[in-house]
């Protein structure tokens, strides 16, 4: 039913966007505690799961009481939930969604019967066909030969009649837990020396390492808690340039953090986990070595730096697609992105350094739209010696930025009699400026 | 004073290289031309640290030919944590150069420290000091300067060698264009280096 309809029916309709992400988190999460009734749950599309409960039953007492028990436990957390019991997977599928309830062994084709045949998890377009000519429930496929009905609606639904009525088999495909990248340890006295903690770090951080090295992860960020006697739990936390799984690394890095931590009446427990990982294929150690250590020695340095400074106080310069001077580069973190090589020169000269734009005071002996044959800059006299230029900047339309909204800008390649090369520009734009009114230059960069 | 890795160029040689292993140091207006003079003729990684209110920076397309993609910009917040990090990129044997830009007197402690880091991770380093606020355990001091060229096309530098621990001080005016490593050694003042007027 479309959206207007159902307002039109019911005016009052409070109705909310669906959010498909939280949703697949809840049922995810959902399914991890369905483990406790059996060994394989998976997802049975978007709102459903699929446990296999062969063996099971006894453990709660019968088919009835686990069911029971399950519906006892959702309506405590105040989920409305539909379950069904079958000796197939089509069939607790088809139940599940038309009422509920417990189908005993052998009583399959009579249990399904009376269910419409789009429970037979079949599109709509077979579903509504199949009503057309007068097969609206599935008793009436059961007796159907199967050629035929194959013939006239395809495989797919003799494919799900057999699955439900339990000729064909259809297992249930568990998914794979995800691993989870922690690990601790308890000590049968708390300890409190330095030295202790680092010891037992050591030991976590092997057993951390060799599960990042099985399921071929790298740490990005790894947590180290201490709880202590008087139940408080200090925290450290690293991150790390790159991923990485060598714990003789990653423990050089928790020295400084480690030394912070107020030991109080001793710590009993620790507990390690690493909370950001990224995948990390083991690598050849063949002939590139000397360029691997040196990549090391280079990520451990960016880690040292980012842990105590931050990670976004060491910066790479990227290339950027745009003639704005400020813009014609990012600065992004070193540790979470790769050095471009920057396309080759070409057009006018940049300066090597580029700050802020700053105006120039008492400019003297200017014709129109060239620059000051004199001006001060930082409290320093300057004459100029040589204009190269101008070279237009225009601003870019599609990017409101405040420094540019003075327009144009003309950019003037200085040489002075004092030395300095300095970029200098003016905004022709600017009102005022072709009543004879005074040009404002400013200074933005400084050459080699 | 300890002796020179066997690696050391004479400075007969190459009269402009910086002494490996060892902290440098530049004064002057274009002290930071100099520096990324020295970044072209340093392979390997570059750590540029300034503080973190400095207004300039780098810019991209006008650095020299293959600086720009090895070079790492940190910005520190205090003078300490500039230090700091000056001592861990030089202990890092991984990094070509280290440039820093400090921006109080350096302390003979903090030199020596500086010093120590660069013997121990073979690292040369380059403070960019303003002028007079170096330490003594400075291996060199250079005074820069650029000069307006009598030329239009050439873009003149003086580098003044004013502390030399190992050797003598010397002044050269170059010709760099900031663009490669490439640099004229451009003849002392006074001589003549434009062919002579014919008489008509």
């Amino acid at each position: 039913m479309a959206l207007a309809d159902a307002r039109a029916i019911c005016p009052d309709l409070a109705t909310r966007p669906a959010d498909l992400a939280r949703e697949a988190a809840a049922l995810a999460g959902l399914r991890r505690w369905a483990g406790r009734y059996a060994p394989l749950v998976a997802r049975d599309g978007a709102d459903g799961l699929i446990a296999d409960i062969t063996g099971v039953p006894h453990l709660f007492g019968g088919e009835a009481a686990l069911r029971a028990d399950l519906h006892d436990r959702l309506d405590r957390v105040g989920l409305a939930a539909q379950s069904a019991i079958a000796g197939t997977r089509g069939a607790a599928h088809a139940l599940a969604r038309n009422g509920g309830g417990l189908l005993p062994e052998g009583a399959l084709a009579e249990g399904l019967g009376p269910l419409p045949v789009s429970a037979l998890r079949i599109d709509h377009e077979t579903a509504a066909t199949l009503s057309r000519v007068g097969l609206s429930r599935i008793a009436d496929l059961v007796h159907l030969p199967r050629a035929p009905l194959a013939k006239r609606f395809g495989p797919a639904l003799v494919m799900r009649l057999d699955q439900a009525l339990g000729t064909r088999p259809e297992p249930v495909d568990a998914e794979r837990e995800a691993p989870h990248f922690g690990v601790r340890m308890t000590l049968p006295e708390p300890i409190g020396l330095q030295e202790d903690v680092m010891a037992g770090l050591a030991r976590l951080l092997e057993r951390l390492c060799a599960l990042l090295t099985h399921h071929q992860h790298g740490a990005r960020r790894v947590l180290l808690e201490l709880r202590r006697v008087d139940r408080e739990t200090a925290h450290v936390r690293v991150g790390l340039a790159r991923p990485m799984r060598d714990p003789a690394r990653i423990a050089a890095l928790f020295e400084k953090g480690v030394a912070e931590v107020e030991a109080g009446f001793g710590i009993d427990a620790l507990r390690l986990c690493a909370e950001v990982t990224e995948k990390l294929p083991p690598e050849q150690l063949g002939p590139g070595g000397p360029k691997l250590r040196s990549e090391d020695a280079l990520a451990d340095l960016i880690s040292r730096l980012g842990n105590r400074l931050g990670f976004d106080a060491v910066q790479r310069l990227l290339p950027a697609d745009s003639t704005i001077p400020e813009r014609s580069f990012l600065l992004a973190p070193a540790a979470y992105s790769a050095a471009e090589e920057s396309p080759a020169r070409r057009g006018p000269p940049r300066p090597q350094l580029l700050f802020p734009p700053e105006m120039v005071s008492s400019a003297r002996g200017a014709q129109p739209g060239h620059p000051p044959a004199q001006f001060r800059w930082r409290n320093m006299h300057f004459s100029t010696l040589r204009a190269t230029g101008p070279e237009r900047i225009a601003p870019e339309w599609w990017f409101d930025d405040p420094a540019w909204r003075s327009g144009l800008r003309d950019y003037w390649r200085i040489e002075t009699r004092e030395g300095p090369r300095l970029w200098l520009f003016h905004t022709p734009q600017v009102a005022g400026w072709d009543a004879g009114g005074a040009q404002d230059w400013f200074v933005q960069g400084e050459f080699a | 004073m300890r002796p020179l890795p066997a690696s050391a160029p004479l400075a007969e040689a190459d009269p402009l290289a910086l002494c490996p292993a060892r902290v440098h140091e530049a004064e002057g207006r274009a002290r930071r031309g100099f520096a990324l003079f020295q970044a072209t003729r340093h392979e390997g990684p570059l750590i540029w640290i300034l503080p973190r209110h400095a207004p300039q920076s780098p810019l991209l397309s006008g650095l020299p030919e293959g600086v720009g993609a090895r070079l790492h910009l940190v910005r520190t917040q205090s003078e300490t944590d500039l230090l700091w990090t000056a001592e861990e990129a030089l202990r890092c044997p991984a990094v070509g150069l280290v440039v820093a830009e400090p921006g109080e007197l350096l302390s003979l402690t903090a030199g020596r420290r500086l010093q120590l880091a660069a013997e121990a991770g073979k690292t040369t380093g380059l403070m960019l000091i303003q002028s007079g606020q170096g330490s003594n355990a400075a291996e060199t001091r250079w005074a820069c300067e650029q000069l307006p060229s009598p030329a239009p096309d050439s873009t003149l530098q003086q580098w003044e060698l004013i502390k030399n621990k190992r050797g003598t001080l010397k002044l050269w005016t170059v010709d760099w264009r900031g663009e490669t490593s490439a640099f004229h050694l451009v003849s002392a003042a006074g001589e003549r280096h434009e062919p002579a007027e014919t008489p008509p």
